[in-house]
């Protein structure tokens, strides 16, 4: 069988480094070119040096994008609604990983993008990129978004909730986030720099994150409110969100609302132990992986339910899940290029 | 020989068990003891440290 040639727009930075760690050893894709205008000429590894000698692949300038069988976008925000329809031309599956096509509805992008969407009359093509929640419409799909890390550790923490009807919706539902670095991407500013950000613990959007839009999208919800803190991780975000159940809800019908959220799933595991180290998820052992580990505690005085789920922010977060849909969207096994479990220790 | 865990309601498949013996559940992790073996099993919660370091 013929590989899937597929190109990187945007190769340079973090999302497309961990795509091309992915892609170069996929069993049915070939990795056909990257691009960086700024980088241009220059080879993968300097910019990704763990793929040193796996890959002789440089990078290359967008004029010199060839057409292709499925093109990863992984611009800035803002970028590829720009050039969509460049886009379109180029390839017939693109997987966007920007939050340009994530959202369905121009007003809710621009309540939370602060600006106007420039293509909107493309939003509705797109299929939302987490196979969790959009699985049967990736069979079908020609265009697939990416999904916000936070927004889908925060989706998988509240998902198994949501489809059995357990919250009590009067009620707001907080999550609160930390994030590691690499969420900010490759490029540098005040916050990054290593005197600031080392041994920092920074509540930087306590209100207001982005993110939020993808979570009211997905799961149907209004009252619900992220809440983000910045800590000294490099990969990895993890949620604890904080809802309350409705009256009368067990502990048991939580683990049976779980189990049929996720016993199916591939990439998901609960995590919700009673003995050992591991009792609820750690993020920290899924650097690299494309596993998102999910738990919760009941307190069943009060009704207030703490849901758990922790990623990579890069994996599940960005690169891995976008593999995870092109696997969907092409008719490959929707594990494949994406089985390694982690480290441990790390 | 099949059960119930008490905590989660994983089913468990048991083998050659006798009362008084501790079993871990797969799914929750919880250390469960055998507290009959017939007329049917019958698990229950074996005591556990609970995780604080909220000293």
């Amino acid at each position: 069988m013929s590989r899937l040639k597929v190109s990187i727009v945007g190769g340079s930075g973090y999302t497309g480094g961990e795509l091309l760690r992915l892609l170069l050893f996929h069993p049915g894709v070939e990795v056909a070119q990257a691009t960086s205008e700024s980088k241009a000429g220059e080879y993968v590894y300097q910019h990704h040096p763990n793929l040193r000698k796996r890959t002789q692949l440089q990078l290359v300038s967008q004029q010199a994008l060839q057409p292709c069988d499925v093109l990863f976008l992984c611009l800035p925000h803002g970028e590829s609604q720009k050039k969509i329809e460049h886009y379109f031309t180029l390839a017939p599956r693109i997987v966007d990983l920007s939050a340009d096509f994530r959202l369905r509805d121009a007003a809710l992008y621009q309540r939370w993008y602060g600006h106007a969407h420039t293509a909107p009359q493309h939003l509705d093509k797109f299929v939302y990129g987490l196979p969790e929640l959009q699985r049967e419409a990736m069979k079908t799909a020609r265009y697939i978004s990416g999904v916000g890390c936070n927004a889908t550790v925060s989706n998988l923490a509240l998902l198994p909730l949501v489809r059995a009807g357990l919250l009590d919706t009067a009620q707001p539902i907080i999550v609160d986030i930390k994030t590691g670095s690499s969420e900010g991407g490759a490029a540098v500013n005040a916050g990054s720099h290593h005197p600031e950000k080392s041994h920092s613990v920074r509540a930087y959007a306590p209100t207001g994150h982005r993110h939020t839009a993808e979570v009211i999208q997905e799961l149907g919800l209004t009252n619900v409110h992220l809440s983000m803190t910045a800590v000294d991780l490099v990969r990895g975000a993890t949620a604890a969100a904080h809802a309350f159940v409705k009256a009368g809800t067990t502990e048991k019908d939580l683990w049976k609302a779980y189990r049929a959220a996720y016993n199916a799933e591939p990439f998901v595991r609960i995590v919700k132990d009673r003995t050992g180290l591991h009792r609820v998820p750690d993020p920290k052992i899924l650097a690299g992986s494309n596993y998102a580990d999910v738990g919760f505690d009941l307190d069943a005085e009060s009704g207030r339910v703490v849901s758990l789920a922790a990623i990579d922010n890069l994996m599940k977060g960005a690169s891995g899940s976008a593999v995870q849909a092109m696997n969907v969207m092409c008719g490959f096994e929707e594990t494949a290029g994406l089985e390694f479990p982690g480290l441990h220790p790390i | 020989m099949p059960a119930v865990c008490p905590e989660c309601e994983a089913a468990l498949s048991l083998k050659d068990v006798i009362q008084g013996e501790i079993v871990v559940c797969p799914d929750c992790g919880v250390d469960l003891e055998v507290t009959e073996v017939q007329p049917e099993l019958q698990l229950a919660l074996a005591p556990q440290e609970a995780e604080d370091w909220g000293e």
